[in-house]
């Protein structure tokens, strides 16, 4: 059977970053077909037929949220493309946009359209600087070509689009905090409501997406609502492009029918291609640092001891007591030699670094479990060390004014959970632990 | 629209916030806010100080919100249910954020200006557990002189950014704001400017702990000790109407006034703040309400005094000798010499001496 192929059909062949090979192969179709078709509530409605959900972490469906967007006379609307992807273990937007960008333009053009946009942005991460120039380039070639700019193909329909490097923060990935910073401030999550769908961008109602999200409206204009959403399973319809990393034999970015078993899509050659020889699955983040981890045994079976599948309910099931989120989709698989409480010390490093430090439990908090982790990971730990991170990430989880804080809680209040006698090893053998290399063995089974 | 908060309804105007409407109804019900400013625009969600439980959306949509919500920015809707003071989570979260607050905030009330008017003082005492969990190093800071008059001891601040918003708001050049991020964030100028327009003093009366200090006043005295006024003046530039905080004749101070909720009435220049120090200089009004209930009332202002009940409920719960749990087996005070005792503490003469007299014929018998 051939595996439906959204986003990567056309990635594999030579020079589909340029307009002409892109075109060739079935380009710019989807914008030919919208705004010479259809209207921009039409192209809404297939967005909304075909279930896609918000493909940056958050999983919102996206129709509904172009459905939001407030609509009054006279007043701007800008459509924004969240391309900050920062979250450790998730790097597929970053090698889309890399590969090839003119389906992101493309997108970005039938969506404005839809959405009534006639200035849209594109907000890379600072560090990509080689992602912006791929895209500016793109962007010329698109509207020499009539596809950007005024009247575009004549229709009337005008569209700027603008690329803006971010400073390099992920809390920039956050929808207001880009905002922000696409507005030239600092990058700080705004209070909501109001959502930006109302108050957005300069204050106008604005619909922020992912990279990937985007890329998928020209498959969904071309095919239609339904075909998409009878790729699937349920209400994770569509493709997901997954960037698997870690002990992997076949580490990489992979799109994948939503409904895939997690167990094919570690083990099978067409895949990741199992666990690196002579080793064995130990844990997983299945969508990105920010999710609770897994052990192995859960990552495969849910609580009723069905195979999990690769969709946000399946991954999701049992709640955080057994189950974690599709998230983002970075997928970073760990075998026996990964000691958990330094991966989640690492984790802890990052978001206590990029905690933007306006609300006092994500600014105090993160910083202090990283502390406390710090200590237990380097022996000077103490057995009521692991119950002071559960009661602290509990007092950060859902108290803060975006989602960081419970980014940075999920994680070490999910590695206590399914591997406290690792954390407990490191306190009780600090001479033991700390020697370079040194992993807990004593626990569950590894798969 | 009515909304319930504590069990108490009462009617309030559309866009009106929860916390405002807790304010209405009283300083029982009313959250704590030491991010939130009525009136700075956009202050407010930063420090969850505030945060209460939704247990009833409105009367259309009865269902609980799911997340507990900062009420200073949470608009009220009708039938809508909260509960702040009743509600365990709300009370255990407060613990939890003060403990956060206080983590990098150095206990130097004995040293610091803001003593007895700090907004973190008596939300810790309300809300705060006795000991903290923290045993690592505290973030510190170098001082930062910010003009002439004013000094900022970033080792205090809690970044309540109302300082920040004062100066984008009613300044009229802003040098000042938010530097780094995460627990390295520091309010500061750019490369250490000097903070020089007219209304930059403002900036101090707005700090809810002592963050930023007015230099004509730092360690000139304990607040309590002072003696508020109001008094006004003709200003060409602000309202004129102050408070002067006196030390026997002298003014050693002029603030802003303020409300119950210690939040400036009217924002006032620099001239009437740093300059005008003399009696001669206002028109006095007569003595400050204190309102709120503060070191700054307490035993000074019989008819105002407010006397908090959860102090009652402290003190009778946790009162105890003090020498009952005391180990009084290292105490050697027979050992001082009696010229000693008069060296240490000559202002207190004679009477000095017979109290530690007794404390030592005290451990003698012991």
């Amino acid at each position: 059977m051939s595996l439906p192929k959204i986003l990567t059909a056309h990635t594999h062949l030579p020079g589909i970053e340029t307009f002409d090979v892109y075109r060739k192969n079935g380009g710019y179709t989807a914008v030919e077909k919208a705004i010479q078709t259809m209207t921009p509530d039409e192209v809404v409605e297939e967005v909304k037929k075909s279930g896609v959900r918000g493909r940056g972490g958050a999983g919102f469906p996206m129709g509904m949220k172009w459905s939001f967007l407030a609509k009054p006379e006279g007043v701007p609307r800008y459509l924004v493309c969240n391309a900050d992807e920062s979250e450790p273990g998730t790097f597929k937007d970053h090698w889309l946009m890399k590969t090839i960008p003119h389906l992101l333009i493309e997108g970005m053009i039938v969506s404005s359209y839809a959405l009534g946009a006639n200035a849209s942005y594109i907000y890379v991460r600072g560090e990509l600087m080689y992602v912006v120039r791929i895209l500016e380039k793109a962007i010329a070639e698109a509207k020499a070509a009539g596809f950007l700019g005024k009247n575009i193909l004549g229709s009337g329909y005008d569209l700027e689009l603008y690329v803006q490097p971010g400073g390099g923060a992920y809390i920039c990935g956050e929808e207001t905090a880009l905002l922000e910073s696409l507005e030239g401030k600092r990058g700080n999550p705004r209070n909501k409501p109001p959502f930006p769908a109302v108050k957005g961008l300069y204050q106008c109602p604005t619909v922020v997406n992912n990279v990937e999200s985007i890329s998928t409206t020209s498959w969904i204009v071309n095919n239609g609502g339904d075909a998409y959403a009878a790729i699937g399973i349920g209400r994770s319809t569509g493709t997901k492009l997954i960037s698997a990393s870690g002990h992997l034999k076949k580490p990489g970015v992979y799109e994948i029918p939503l409904g895939l078993p997690v167990q094919e899509f570690i083990y099978s050659d067409e895949w990741c291609g199992g666990i690196r020889d002579g080793h064995h699955l130990k844990a997983v983040v299945a969508g990105g640092s920010s999710v609770p981890i897994l052990p192995a045994a859960m990552l495969l079976k849910t609580a009723n001891g069905e195979d999990r599948l690769m969709s946000y309910e399946s991954l999701a099931d049992g709640g955080f007591a057994t189950g974690t989120m599709m998230g983002s989709g970075g997928f970073i698989a760990m075998d026996e030699t990964t000691c958990i409480v330094r991966n989640t010390w690492n984790f802890s490093r990052f978001y206590h670094h990029e905690s933007c430090g306006q609300c006092s439990p994500c600014r105090e908090g993160t910083g202090w479990m990283e502390k406390v982790l710090h200590r237990i990971e380097h022996g000077h730990g103490s057995m009521h060390d692991i119950d002071l991170l559960v009661d602290v990430a509990k007092k950060i989880e859902g108290n803060t004014i975006c989602p960081l804080g419970d980014a940075a809680a999920w994680p070490i209040a999910s590695a206590i959970r399914h591997f406290r006698d690792e954390f407990e090893w490191h306190i009780t053998n600090p001479q033991e632990a700390t020697r370079p290399g040194a992993v807990f063995k004593g626990h569950m089974e590894l798969v | 629209m009515k909304v319930t908060i504590d069990n108490i309804t009462i009617e309030v105007e559309p866009g009106t916030t929860i916390l405002q409407a807790a304010r209405k109804i009283g300083p029982e019900v009313a959250p704590p806010a030491m991010c939130y400013y009525e009136p700075l625009k956009a202050s407010g969600g930063k420090c969850r100080a505030c945060l209460v439980k939704v247990t009833a959306g409105s009367e259309k949509d009865p269902r609980p919100m799911p997340k507990l919500v900062p009420s200073c920015i949470t608009q009220v809707q009708d039938g809508m249910i909260v509960e702040n003071t009743i509600n365990e989570q709300v009370l255990e979260t407060r613990k939890g954020i003060v403990e956060f607050l206080l983590l990098n905030h150095p206990l130097d009330c004995p040293i610091c200006d803001q003593a007895g008017e700090c907004h973190l003082q008596d939300f810790s005492f309300q809300h705060g557990v006795q000991q903290t969990r923290y045993e690592e190093e505290r973030r510190t800071f170098e001082k930062q002189d910010l003009g002439p008059n004013i000094q900022l001891h970033m080792t205090r601040c809690i970044l309540c950014y109302r300082c920040v918003f004062t100066a984008d708001q009613i300044t009229g050049k802003r040098v000042h704001g938010v530097l780094n991020r995460g627990d390295h964030a520091e309010i500061s100028t750019y490369i250490e400017k000097a903070i020089d327009n007219d209304f930059s003093g403002n900036v101090i009366d707005v700090c809810p702990v002592g963050a930023l200090t007015d230099k004509t006043y730092r360690f000139k005295n304990r607040v309590w000790f002072t003696k508020p006024v109001d008094a006004h003046c003709d200003c060409e530039k602000c309202s004129g109407k102050v408070t002067l905080w006196y030390r026997g004749d002298e003014v050693i101070r002029v603030t802003a006034r303020k409300n119950q909720w210690g939040e400036v009435l009217d924002f006032i220049c620099n001239t009437c703040r740093f300059e005008r120090k003399n009696t001669a200089d206002w028109t006095i009004e007569g003595p400050t309400k204190v309102a709120r209930h503060s070191v700054i009332s307490a035993n000074k202002y019989g008819a105002n005094k407010i006397v908090p009940e959860f102090a009652r409920r402290l003190a009778a719960s946790q009162y105890k000798d003090v020498h009952e749990e005391r180990d009084t087996s290292q105490l050697d005070i027979k050992q001082l010499p009696e010229e000693r005792f008069k060296a240490l503490i000559p202002p207190a003469g004679e009477s000095a001496v017979a109290g530690i007299r007794s404390i030592q014929n005290w451990a003698e018998d012991k």
